[in-house]
């Protein structure tokens, strides 16, 4: 852990042995580094590593349990994120802090609008805000509501918002996630501005090829603390980053296993319901990893849903192990021996009120009880200790309420409600969105695990790469329709993004295809 | 990287757990305390009973509600059922001479209200704040429609036992809130039952796509509370010798601010049945205190107002420090 101090000039901005607990998670562990002036610094780290605790500390949202945050010299620990702007701080967070129904210049000045005897002067807030926005290199009409503007733009106008309040270090927490790469090279050309004024720019990013060009020098974190600064770039190699962020190497992601196939697990035959223009059919057989791939809208998280019972199917019929089975609620399809995993882990996976142990159980519980309705307990907490071992979750007990633990840890622990069960066939819907490297190989790994017991697996993707190294066999939907079915290693990535495409390619379907 | 379980691991303060866990029942000490020492005839045996009396219908209530709230619903109409129950038992008594048939029928009535609510908020997904609010309205009227819009008197004194007998010194309505004190607590602990309706509170689309059947749990949980403001309906008859159309003022509102106060979420997922009781007997000293005090009514209000609004602020500020 060593922290090399830059020699010249004064930093920017310094974290003096932060640290920052939740009950029950220590969420930052006495972290300390600095950014000069004009340096523009990755901030990497797997999801829960605590890159947004460190950036609330420096915002002001959270405040350090010891520790402080060093701005020119000055130790400062912040009150609110007004402080933290006062002081020259701004955070740019994923979700943009802009008021949607009040114009571009309005957000700019706003809680300082310029006004004569309290009534608001238009002429020379718009003449500021468009004075602010063409040093950006940015053409928006001041007058024009915020809401209306694309999110490309709304983040400049943000930019340009903590600049008019002489903001000095700028932190930008994911600024890419959301915009095509057109508007990808804009904000690059916007940060070599930033960096030209002088501006510390703090850079988090989960990608790696923005990393090695935008960024002077990068800080590790793993579990809360500082792993490793390089000042440099020169010579650090991308996977010298992921295993710092890691501890450890990750050599095959996918975790590929050839399996034995031979009897059906899953067969769904001419299901139709919405989202879907034809009739669906597939299978999977028992032991098998059936990657279901197409773009957005193409119907995948739908044709799930329909075929697990989440949504009433119009027609079709679906058969477990061979035998036709009637379906018309998610309990039905559990009790034939089907799982799913919502693509929505927020929305649709997680209990927030409950804990781990609680989340862990929801569908053992039922089959579980006592003379059916008393809870066993000592059979569920045995269950959870088990599960958590397993699978590798990280968490400091099984009381841990669910929302404390960071994306792919809440994922596995939906993974684990179906590990206890008799499960023939399990429906997977983008089980590794929002989940950070490590913990992805390590769903891959309890999927071939899964599939070696004979489980039969269909993994819908957006990420075509992951769908083409993790299944056996590659389903392709496209405008509602499954296209192609395409058995490993004949699966080329150009091939398969064809067949993806809507027939008719138009300028809509490039979008989406970036995204 | 297991070898981080251990430094990520840290132990909330030992007090902040125990406010968690007991948090307004010390409240209710510490008050119940404050009123023996500084409120005159407060600590005597008579008036403490007096106080159980006059909340034990609130409790049974409340041991339903709490489910309807876990749940992340509401019911507005008990009020009205404890009404019209009573009405219907008194008058079903008189009618047929059989003070059982008659204190059936009350409760009977109540869970068929509550069979009707859980019917549209679960199967035709009305808004239980809406349907529940009509449903108030609807059986008002009825209880005033049955009794011709007069308390029923009831002639056979069997009907009165209920509601004004004792069994070692302390009256059967409180022994009977006690009982689903236990009860309701024992469902919502450590049953399927009860943890999946903590579960649908909490998130009812995690919770239906693990196949917790969300339409009958929740259509249970209304019929549960009919029956049990039905119940409540024919113990306050009971206690007052007659059927009275009218309902107890504001009686479903002083219930969801009894579990409210205790702790219990109105957003769903987050409640036991220590919330309820230490809701309840907070609810309770408190009146009983402006009484002794001779607090005028209209103040009385503004007070109960008061404490709701402290208790949800202090919720809150539990919910920010975590």
């Amino acid at each position: 852990m060593t922290v090399l101090e830059p020699s010249s000039p004064v930093p920017a901005v310094e974290f003096r042995s932060v640290s920052k607990t939740f009950p029950g998670v220590r969420a930052l562990g006495d972290v300390s580094f600095a950014v000069r002036p004009g340096e523009v610094r990755a901030l990497i780290g797997e999801n829960g590593a605590g890159k947004s605790t460190l950036l609330k500390v420096l915002s002001g949202v959270h405040s350090p349990d010891a520790g402080s945050v060093v701005l020119d010299g000055r130790d400062r620990v912040f009150g609110s994120t007004w402080e933290a702007l006062d002081a020259g701080v701004a955070v740019i967070y994923q979700e943009l802090q802009l008021v949607p129904e009040m114009s571009v210049a309005e957000n700019l000045y706003l809680g300082h609008l310029p006004s004569r005897l309290g009534i608001v002067d238009r002429r020379r807030l718009h003449e500021a805000a468009r004075g602010d926005l063409e040093r950006l290199g940015e053409e928006i009409d001041p007058a024009v509501k915020v809401g209306r503007l694309p999110i490309a733009q709304r983040q400049m106008v943000e930019i340009a918002k903590a600049l008019t309040r002489g903001a000095r270090v700028l932190a930008l927490d994911e600024p890419t996630s959301s915009l095509s790469s057109r508007e990808v090279e804009r904000l690059f050309a916007t940060v070599a501005e930033l960096k030209r004024n002088g501006c510390a720019v703090l850079y988090v990013t989960h990608r790696m090829d923005e990393l090695f060009r935008v960024c002077d020098s990068a800080t590790v974190l793993r579990d809360g603390r500082h792993v490793e600064t390089f000042l440099s770039l020169e010579g650090v190699s991308h996977d010298l980053l992921v295993n710092r962020m890691v501890g450890r190497d990750i050599e095959d992601v996918f975790d590929y296993r050839p399996s034995a196939r031979e009897e059906t697990a899953l067969e769904a035959v001419g299901v139709e319901g919405p989202g879907l223009s034809r009739p669906a059919s597939f299978t999977v057989a028992k032991g098998e990893v059936v990657g279901l791939f197409g773009l957005i809208g193409a119907g995948r998280s739908e044709l799930l849903r329909l075929v697990f019972g989440a949504e009433p199917m119009q027609a079709g019929a679906v058969k477990v192990g061979g035998r036709q089975v009637r379906i018309s609620s998610p309990n039905d399809s559990i009790r034939s021996g089907v799982a799913f995993c919502p693509e929505d882990r927020k929305k649709d996976g997680i209990v927030p009120t409950a804990s781990v142990l609680e989340n862990l159980n929801l569908v053992a519980r039922s089959r579980t009880a006592r003379l059916g309705f008393v809870v066993d307990d000592s059979w569920e907490k045995r269950n959870a200790q088990e599960q958590i071992e397993r699978l590798g979750i990280r968490t400091p007990s099984v009381a841990q309420k669910i929302v404390n633990l960071s994306g792919g840890n809440q994922q596995k622990t939906i993974l684990a409600r179906w590990l206890s069960e008799e499960v023939t066939a399990l429906l997977l819907d983008e089980p590794t969105r929002g989940v950070d490297v490590g913990a992805k190989s390590e769903i891959y790994t309890i999927i071939r695990d899964l599939a070696d017991r004979g489980v039969g697996v269909v993994l819908a993707s957006s990420d075509l790469p992951e769908a083409i190294g993790v299944a056996d066999r590659l389903l392709v939907m496209r405008e509602g329709a499954v296209v192609a079915s395409i058995p490993r290693g004949e699966a080329d990535e150009e091939e398969v993004l064809r067949l993806a495409l809507p027939a008719s390619p138009d300028s809509g379907s490039e979008a989406a295809l970036i995204n | 990287m297991t070898e981080s379980v251990n430094s990520r691991t840290a132990s909330p303060g030992v007090a902040a757990l125990l406010w968690e866990r007991t948090g307004m029942l010390v409240v209710f000490a510490v008050l119940f305390a404050a009123c023996a020492l500084f409120v005159e005839d407060f600590f005597s045996w008579v008036n403490v009973k007096g106080l159980a009396l006059a909340v034990s219908q609130i409790g049974m209530v409340g041991c339903t509600m709490l489910f309807c709230l876990a749940s992340g619903d509401f019911d507005l109409s008990v009020g009205s059922v404890v009404a019209c129950s009573g009405v219907v038992a008194a008058v079903v008594t008189n009618a047929t001479g059989s003070v059982l048939l008659g204190m059936s029928a009350g409760v009977l009535v109540g869970g068929a209200v509550g069979l009707f609510n859980g019917i549209v908020i679960a199967r035709f997904r009305i808004n239980a704040l809406i349907a529940t609010l009509a449903t108030m309205q609807i059986v008002r009227g009825l209880g005033f429609i049955i009794s011709g819009g007069r308390a029923v008197g009831v002639t056979n004194s069997g009907f009165f036992a209920l509601g004004t007998s004792s069994f070692l010194g302390v009256p059967t309505p409180v022994w009977v809130a006690l009982v689903c004190f236990a009860v309701f607590g024992f469902l919502l602990q450590r049953t399927t039952f009860g943890r999946n309706t903590l579960a649908v509170g909490g998130n009812k689309e995690a919770a239906r796509l693990s196949g917790i059947p969300v339409v009958r749990l929740k259509t249970i949980i209304f019929s549960m509370q009919g029956l049990m403001a039905g119940f409540a309906g024919v113990v306050l008859a009971s206690r007052m010798t007659s059927g009275q159309p009218k309902p107890p003022e504001m009686f479903e509102l002083q219930v969801i601010s009894a579990c409210v106060l205790g702790g219990v979420a109105l957003t769903g997922g987050v409640g036991t049945i220590g919330c309820v009781v230490a809701g309840v007997l907070i609810m309770g000293v408190v009146e009983n205190a402006q009484n002794l005090l001779n607090v005028p009514t209209f103040y009385q209000n503004v007070v109960r107002g008061l404490i709701l609004l402290i208790a949800v602020m202090l919720d809150q500020f539990k919910n920010r420090a975590r």
